[in-house]
């Protein structure tokens, strides 16, 4: 299997993200390049989380979207309507997630295949549908303003100006920052924990779960486990999505945008953390890069859906490794 | 209380038979090629905005009907042909987002040719409604109900019967053994397709004189088929008949009865439920799962 | 492989059309976002399409002070995360120097803190009354609130002697907000909601929720709060169960198309609409009359296909900001923001708008109009 890099491989992977994500803030333009690099940012964080589940544990989830909104509800309403401070409101968020996949985790994971899917799918929608009716609580269809993120009384607004030792910072650069951070965290969890013990076992299951079972993996705990991690990283995520946002409606509860976290798995390339930050990073500017296209928008976002499937089964960055690989192999022949 | 027990059970099969015949689509792709066609919800669109064109066009109702499915079933078989057969090494999940792209591209289609307004179809008989035991009853429900009990028949008698349908079962529970025994696997996709697209379209005709039909009239209606399709036993089409009736009545039931704001998560509910003791649906396959 | 090399450079392109730098800013900027497709294109396609219509004749007329009117819009298909996305490029990348926009309360209220930090002038085309209560200085409102619809339509029930309503309600953005400022203003007008029933968007059959309110005790009319395919599935199933309470719908049917797919079923209903409906039944010397023709007969004449309500919110939005620049006589933000809230007596599509300090939408009650069904048309009631 192709998931034998050696750790220099995965650092340098690591160091390559990093430098990315500090070079890109020299080529944006202006603030709006910014604000969509801060929400592809934590999207992508989102989504590395999802991969565990889907990409290395082979468990499809087409009701992620729950979690995600879960973590930016709490957030909204535990701040704006019970007094708490936005990062004990994150963790209370995060809890709530955990124990709820942890509770609901077993049965479901039970499931096989489609079975899988189609419960997470109605798990999602049920949650989605709780979101949209209790208005008194969530603001109902039209949405729930969300208090901007601060830390230690500090606020942190995409709108402010920041005097830091000696330098002014704008809030918009700040949450870049912010956001590029957590990206980064993410991916070193998610490397550290696909490394570790857990993470071989998890690719057992993916192979076979029989097979893992039979060498005496218990799989159901991993598979439970690996459900709650992606679970949280979806609430944390959506929390920070809901600060920077600053407004957030039912929509994100939706199963369209289940969809759309499972298609930046799979467009980006399933099991390769740095292939789904790539799908994510598509997808989200896709409808920004089309806006040209008008009424043939959502036409055009389907084709280039389907062809690059059709064409890139494996995802994008999957494909172009691949390519790379087989030019590098070819080319000591043809030098003189 | 009883008229108003059986008003409720009117539309519930109604809307009910409905969801069976988009299951039963959902089905017959799933048996063949192990995907979920989350493009077939556009079919039912299709089937519904092409008659209502077609009529625009002076053309007989029975005409455009048929004019209108067939052009389902050729978008059925090109679906195979250029998106589902080109991609055959790809993971499940790599397809099924193939069929996503194609139900957003089929979308934003017929969004350019029709646009977005809503469109009425004309009812099929011109008595509209019946009244039965102190309740009433679109004509159009007989219709639907007359339609569907028709496919099914005729679907058991194709599987059954037809060498065709044999092959389709044949592939769907061992394809290597199937093509060992001269079976064209590519052939018999592109049938099931084909059908499955056809089924859609149908539903979409049959449905339109009471629910209207608009270009994004596939998403729910597709989704609300998959969720029947899933509580049957995805690949069984008894379940898939079963569980679209199912489904149908608990949304009116639940809305008659209980609360109309969560007969939706009723239905899912309901899928959980019958999901967490019975993990393969109602009428699921036993199979082992392979090694 | 020549596939994926080509599909490569596809997504090479797009992502360097993100670099292409801004034109000169030599036109007026009009931006928009509005939800031209999803499930509030009912709301987005006629704004959009009269926005596009008219900047272009404004232009053929000679422009705004001199200067051609340039309309940058974008599609947030409804969701209201795009639309916060589009409101951002609008303001930082496109440096527009106008936004209209915001089919639906949601979009609206996920662009407001951004317009409102970027100081720029903005009419929303959405109906909820928190758009504009509290007074927040950017933001203006082309609608009447989905309180005024309710009130209208509780003002005339209360005429016929009704007192105990049952109502139906889509759970979208405009059922439910509509729903809510039903119940809690019904009971200034000494009328008690004895059945609450709500539907999804996309369902297909009412049925089991117009059962329950015919057979709830004491029942005396039926209110129907939605939009879309809703409202016309609801009045047929009305018609089918042989109903004969009085039947109320609210604006969000407000369109000729309406009638067309409800058909006979339709007869006897009353909604509260602009006068857009009925260009002829108003009186010679109602001042709406011409503006209401004209538009009328533009919008049918370019696009063949009828007016709705909703587009003629995206003119009035645009010829009030028209109307601001040039009083303003610049567009320099704070002064067409001060201008806008200087408007008074402007004679608009949907009513007549007197913005001020305290009040950013402008209309009054007596707007809406109460139309009834008769004979397959609308009918000026009151």
């Amino acid at each position: 299997m192709r998931h034998m890099h050696s750790r220099w491989g995965s650092q340098i992977s690591f160091l390559s993200l990093a430098l990315v994500l500090v070079a890109l803030p020299f080529v944006m333009q202006n603030d709006f390049h910014f604000d969509i690099a801060t929400q592809i940012a934590i999207i992508a964080a989102t989504v590395v989380g999802l991969n565990l589940l889907v990409g290395f544990a082979g468990q499809v989830s087409l009701g992620h979207a729950a979690f995600f909104a879960i973590g930016a509800y709490s957030s909204a309403i535990l701040t704006s309507r019970y007094g708490f401070t936005p990062l004990p409101a994150m963790l209370a968020g995060a809890v709530g997630v955990a124990v709820l996949a942890l509770i609901l985790g077993k049965p479901i994971l039970r499931l096989k295949g489609h079975y899988l899917s189609m419960a997470t799918l109605g798990l999602g929608i049920i949650i989605a549908i709780i979101i949209n009716n209790e208005g008194w609580l969530t603001g109902g269809p039209d949405g729930i303003p969300v208090p901007p993120l601060s830390v230690f009384g500090m606020e942190l607004s995409i709108f402010e100006q920041y005097e830091i030792a000696g330098y002014t910072l704008s809030g918009t650069l700040l949450w870049y920052i912010l956001a590029a951070g957590l990206l980064l965290v993410a991916v070193w969890i998610a490397q550290n924990l696909i490394d570790s013990p857990i993470g071989r076992a998890l690719r057992a299951v993916h192979g076979s779960e029989v097979a893992a079972r039979v060498v005496g993996v218990d799989t159901t705990r991993y598979k439970a486990l690996v459900f709650v991690i992606s679970a949280v990283y979806a609430s944390v995520m959506g929390s920070f999505f809901a600060h920077y946002s600053g407004f957030i409606t039912p929509q994100i509860a939706s199963f369209q945008h289940s969809i759309e976290l499972i298609t930046m798995v799979v467009l980006g390339g399933m099991a390769s953390t740095y292939g789904v930050i790539l799908g994510a990073a598509l997808l989200l500017l896709l409808p920004q890069l089309l806006t040209d296209f008008q009424d043939y928008e959502m036409m055009m976002f389907g084709l280039i859906l389907m062809l690059t499937m059709i064409f890139m089964p494996k995802g994008l960055l999957p494909t172009f490794q691949q390519i790379l690989r087989r030019a590098l192999r070819r080319s000591p022949k043809t030098d003189p | 209380m009883l008229a108003e027990f059986l008003q409720y059970l009117f539309s519930g099969i109604t809307t009910g038979a409905i969801y069976a015949l988009v299951a039963l689509g959902f089905t017959l792709v799933y048996n063949a090629s192990h995907v979920i066609n989350f493009a077939q919800g556009e079919f039912l669109m299709i089937g519904g905005m092409a008659t209502v064109s077609l009529l625009a066009l002076g053309i007989p109702l029975p005409l455009a009907i048929f004019m209108a499915i067939l052009l389902a079933g050729i978008l059925g078989i090109l679906l195979q042909r250029l998106a589902i057969a080109p991609a055959k090494h790809a993971d499940v999940i790599t397809l099924i987002i193939i069929t996503i792209g194609a139900s957003i591209f089929l979308r934003g289609l017929a969004q350019l040719i029709w646009g977005k307004e809503l469109h009425a179809l004309p009812s099929f008989s011109s008595t509209e409604s019946l009244h039965v035991g102190g309740a009433v009853m679109y004509t159009q429900s007989l219709w639907v109900l007359g339609i569907a009990t028709v496919i099914v028949l005729a679907l058991v008698v194709f599987f059954k019967y037809t060498l065709m349908g044999k092959a389709i079962l044949a592939t769907s529970m061992n394809k290597r053994a199937a093509q060992l025994v001269g079976i064209r696997i590519q052939w018999v996709l592109m049938i099931a397709f084909m059908l499955a697209a056809t089924l859609g379209a149908v539903a979409g005709v049959a449905i339109a004189p009471i629910s209207f039909t608009t270009y994004d009239i596939g998403i729910m209606l597709g989704l609300k088929g998959f969720v029947a399709a899933a509580i049957g036993g995805l690949g069984s089409g008894v379940g898939a008949v079963v569980g679209g009736l199912l489904l149908g009545i608990a949304e009116t039931m639940t809305a008659g009865y209980i609360s109309s704001e969560y007969k939706d998560a009723v239905a899912f509910l309901l899928i959980l439920l019958i999901l967490f003791f019975m993990p393969r649906g109602l009428f699921g396959s036993r199979v082992a799962e392979r090694v | 492989m020549h596939g994926i090399f080509r599909l490569s450079m596809v997504w090479l392109v797009l992502v360097l059309g993100l670099w292409v730098p801004a034109q000169a800013a030599e036109p007026i900027k009009i931006g928009a976002f509005v939800s031209a497709t999803g499930p509030a294109a009912f709301l987005g396609d006629p704004e959009l399409k009269t926005l596009e219509m008219y900047v272009a004749r404004i232009n053929a007329a000679g422009g705004v002070l001199g200067r051609p009117l340039q309309l940058i819009h974008y599609d947030d298909g409804g969701n209201a995360s795009e639309a916060r996305n589009y409101a951002s490029r609008l303001i930082r990348a496109d440096r527009v120097d106008f936004i209209i926009g915001g089919s639906t309360t949601g979009t609206t209220m996920a662009a407001v803190p951004m317009i409102e930090q970027a100081r720029i002038p903005f009419i929303s085309m959405a109906g909820a009354i928190v758009i504009t209560e509290p007074v927040k200085p950017w933001v203006f409102k082309t609608p009447q609130s989905d309180r005024m619809a309710a009130q209208r339509i509780l003002a005339d029930m209360q005429s016929r002697g009704i007192t105990r309503v049952g109502l139906l309600s889509g759970t979208d953005g405009f059922g439910s907000s509509g729903r809510a400022q039903t119940l809690e203003v019904a009971g200034d007008f000494g009328i008690e909601i004895v059945a609450d029933l709500t539907y999804g968007p996309q369902d297909t059959d009412m049925t089991a929720q117009l059962t329950r309110i015919r057979n709830t005790a004491g029942v005396e009319a039926l209110l129907n709060f939605g939009f879309g395919q809703g409202p016309a599935i609801v009045t047929r199933n009305y018609a089918h169960l042989g109903m004969t309470l009085p039947f109320y719908q609210s604006h969000g049917v407000a369109s000729d198309r309406f009638l067309e797919l409800a058909g006979a079923a339709a007869e006897g209903i009353r909604l509260p609409a602009s006068p857009l409906l009925v260009p002829d039944d108003l009186a010679e010397d109602d001042p709406q009359r011409p503006v209401v023709q004209a538009y009328k007969e533009a919008f049918e004449a370019q696009w063949n296909m009828r007016v709705s309500t909703f587009g003629g919110y995206a003119y009035d939005a645009l010829m009030l900001a028209v109307k601001a620049i040039e009083t303003a006589g610049t567009t320099e933000p704070g002064a067409v923001r001060d201008a806008l809230e200087g408007i008074r007596g402007h004679v608009g599509v949907t009513g007549i708008y007197s913005f001020s300090p305290t009040d950013h939408m402008g209309l009054a009650v007596e707007s809406f109009r109460i139309l009834e069904v008769r004979d397959g048309r609308w009918v000026l009631i009151d």
